[in-house]
């Protein structure tokens, strides 16, 4: 029977991953992560989830034995966070290369130095050219709908690419929500069981996998990759409409919210968008046309989509939970800059970072600004301290 | 066009243009005609590369994946799972690296895998040094040898690795070297036979980074047998045993003589290791006595 339960984020994509039925799982922890581990090696070993925990010694060790396993055909699991996704990069780049579909969920975490532990987008961002899907939950019902939906996607014979469902650390990853879980029925009819496709290892069907490519053919596959990224905004349509139909939840690659004749939209992703709801509703009461749109499907950017869905307004803040250094913009800015023509006034607001909570008075601040309608040049730190180079300062001697 | 008339004996296709003498593939060919079609390799970049081919051609007739340098046993051991939970517990899974894959690089996947006891067979084809880019130095190259990065020759000892798969409990490693090719058969023939975390050690000639002349190969090898140089010995559940060792040692320079990474070895680098060869051979043969 489908039922509710209590669940945190990790917890969430643990049920998904169990009832998805992996065979494998390849895992090394790390804060905010470390419970996706844990829960997975208890629920391997007491048989709830029939597959063997691989106890690696790294991430990048995860990540290589979920490959070598998910190319002998069956269903693989790891997961990360922060400087663990960081030293994943070198393999990550295999899995989507090889077309392994893996489903992974990043825990965000910010990236050393300074240490932090808490959440930013740094981590999944520096992976954004990777060639993986990524897609952004906002709320732990959305971390295990996301998780479900992602193996379709990732799996999908038009795609064949690797997904990372990312939640934020501590506020998804932590936090207990009621969560409405299917039946493993509906979930086996949703996600089918898994079939190799293309690159496979069988010694009764011997072939070469990855071998040097000279530069006659790596262009061509590496486009088949971007073909495969252009499929996955027409699978994820069908499955976002089929999960909505199935499951009584609507998904969709970009959500917006308080739309009509909207003055001004907040861009955003992740868990910050809840709040930015909020708040837009609080402004719309006092008659400030104000609304979000939170972008869900990151990887592919559904740049179409946003053109269509923003209509007449001309005023969008982006909130990117990330730095960009050097660029004109941080990474979410920059994709929605560039899908839309000049008149429309897009500003680049830099908040969150390292766990620094965008609450209900930093949302606020970004919409006083955008509806001023002042361009800048420079992305807006929003939520930064005053004596910022005071802070640590260094000393010179001389 | 070359026209091949014949189909190559073994797994391994004609004509793979390893450099003259190279010691790879003949290990390679004693390796998987021990081990049979029934075997899945990992292969790193590096020399051993060049069995997988290029695009659309490749040298191997059992599958194989082309890993990353450092993670060969953590391939090798997600393959491992994926056989086991679909029931296939007869294929042998092999990562086939080199000394710098394995000793430098690739020592903390491999230290994973062997302690997490992991059923894979990994194969180090020590060479001594990184040839597929041009003979820099490795944790493996010994004492005293040229190399583009020890240019005045390498000041300290070779790595152990076989003191570390040691130290990791394992059920079964062992060098071996081109010198003699039974005992290399019959090594690996063991390895397969034994559940559980597998290494050998191979020696591995290399007229191209050592200066020895390629036809030279097997007797550059068994000088390092005679020598010391290289000791063949097994060990078995924490039983050490040599192979056939050499009743006396021969002197170190009839080992390095043939070999123009050692032209320039000062002597005092020449008694450090000769030093260093005796006390590791002695070591060996009373842990083979207690």
């Amino acid at each position: 029977m489908a039922h509710y339960k209590m669940l945190d984020g990790n917890c969430a994509a643990v049920e998904a991953i169990k009832m998805a039925k992996v065979k494998v799982v390849s895992a090394y922890p790390i804060t905010p992560q470390s419970t996706i581990a844990e829960k997975l090696s208890e629920i391997c070993e007491n048989g709830e989830l029939e597959a063997k925990y691989i106890r690696v010694e790294s991430e990048h060790s995860a990540m290589s034995c979920a490959i070598g396993a998910q190319l002998t055909g069956v269903r693989t699991a790891t997961a990360t966070a922060s400087v663990g996704l960081a030293l994943m990069h070198e393999v990550v780049n295999v899995a989507s290369g090889c077309r392994v579909p893996i489903v992974m969920p990043v825990v965000n975490r910010s990236l050393a130095s300074p240490w932090s532990l808490w959440c930013d987008h740094q981590d999944s961002m520096a992976e954004r050219d990777s060639g993986w899907l990524q897609l952004y939950c906002e709320n732990v019902q959305d971390v295990y709908d996301t998780m479900i939906m992602a193996y379709r996607i990732a799996e999908d014979p038009r795609v064949l690419t690797p997904a990372m469902v990312c939640l934020d650390g501590f506020f998804l990853s932590h936090s207990m929500q009621k969560v409405m879980l299917p039946e493993q029925k509906e979930v086996d009819d949703f996600i089918g069981t898994y079939k190799v496709k293309n690159l496979h290892l069988d010694p009764s069907d011997p072939i070469v996998i990855d071998n040097l490519t000279g530069s006659n053919e790596c262009t061509e596959m590496k486009y088949q990759q971007a073909i495969g990224f252009k499929n996955a905004e027409d699978v994820m349509e069908e499955v976002f409409n089929e999960f909505s139909q199935k499951f009584g939840r609507t998904k969709a690659m970009i959500e917006g919210y308080n739309l009509e004749e909207a003055e001004a939209l907040i861009v955003c992703i992740g868990s910050m968008a809840g709040t930015a709801k909020y708040v837009s509703d609080i402004l719309r009461d006092q008659g400030k046309k104000v609304g979000v749109l939170k972008i869900v499907s990151f990887r592919p950017f559904p740049y179409k989509k946003l053109r269509e869905i923003i209509g007449n307004t001309k005023k969008l803040a982006v909130i990117d939970r990330t730095t960009g250094f050097g660029g004109q913009g941080a990474p979410l800015w920059l994709e929605v800059k560039s899908a839309l023509k000049s008149d429309v006034l897009v500003k680049n607001y830099i908040a969150g970072l390292a766990g620094r909570d965008v609450n209900i008075e930093t949302i606020k601040n970004v919409y006083t600004d955008i509806l001023e309608g002042n361009d800048s040049d420079d992305p807006i730190w929003i939520d930064c301290g005053e004596n910022v180079m005071n802070i640590r300062e260094v000393l010179l001697n001389d | 066009m070359i026209d091949i008339k014949k189909e190559s004996r073994g797994y391994i296709a004609h004509g793979v243009s390893a450099c003259a003498g190279c010691g790879m593939e003949l290990i390679l060919r004693t390796v998987l005609n021990a081990l049979g079609q029934d075997t899945t390799l990992v292969i790193p970049p590096g020399c051993s590369a060049l069995f997988c081919g290029f695009g659309k051609e490749t040298g191997l007739k059992v599958s194989t994946f082309q890993g990353n340098l450092e993670n060969s046993a953590a391939y090798a051991a997600g393959i491992r799972a994926g056989y086991e939970v679909q029931g296939n517990n007869h294929s042998t899974v092999v990562a086939f690296a080199g000394d710098g894959g394995t000793l430098d690089i690739g020592l903390q996947s491999l230290s994973g895998m062997m302690e997490r006891g992991d059923d894979v067979l990994y194969i180090c084809y020590d060479n001594e040094a990184y040839m597929n880019t041009g003979i820099q130095g490795s944790s493996a190259t010994p004492l005293g040898a040229w190399t583009t990065t020890t240019p005045t020759g390498k000041p300290v000892y070779k790595k152990d690795l076989l003191g570390i798969a040691m130290a990791h409990g394992i059920p079964y490693c062992a060098s071996a070297s081109v010198a003699n090719i039974k005992d290399m058969t019959k090594k690996v023939e063991k390895a397969k036979s034994i559940q559980g975390p597998k290494l050998l050690h191979i020696h591995c000639p290399c007229p191209t980074g050592w200066g020895s002349a390629p036809s030279k190969s097997i007797e550059v090898s068994k000088k390092a047998v005679q020598t010391g140089a290289w000791v063949l010995y097994e060990c078995e559940d924490g039983n050490i045993k040599l192979n056939n060792p050499p009743k006396e040692l021969k002197a170190v320079q009839e080992y390095t003589k043939l070999q123009k990474r050692f032209s320039g070895i000062n002597e005092e680098q020449l008694v450090a290791l000769q030093m260093g060869i005796t006390k590791n051979f002695e070591r060996l043969m009373r842990m083979q006595a207690e």
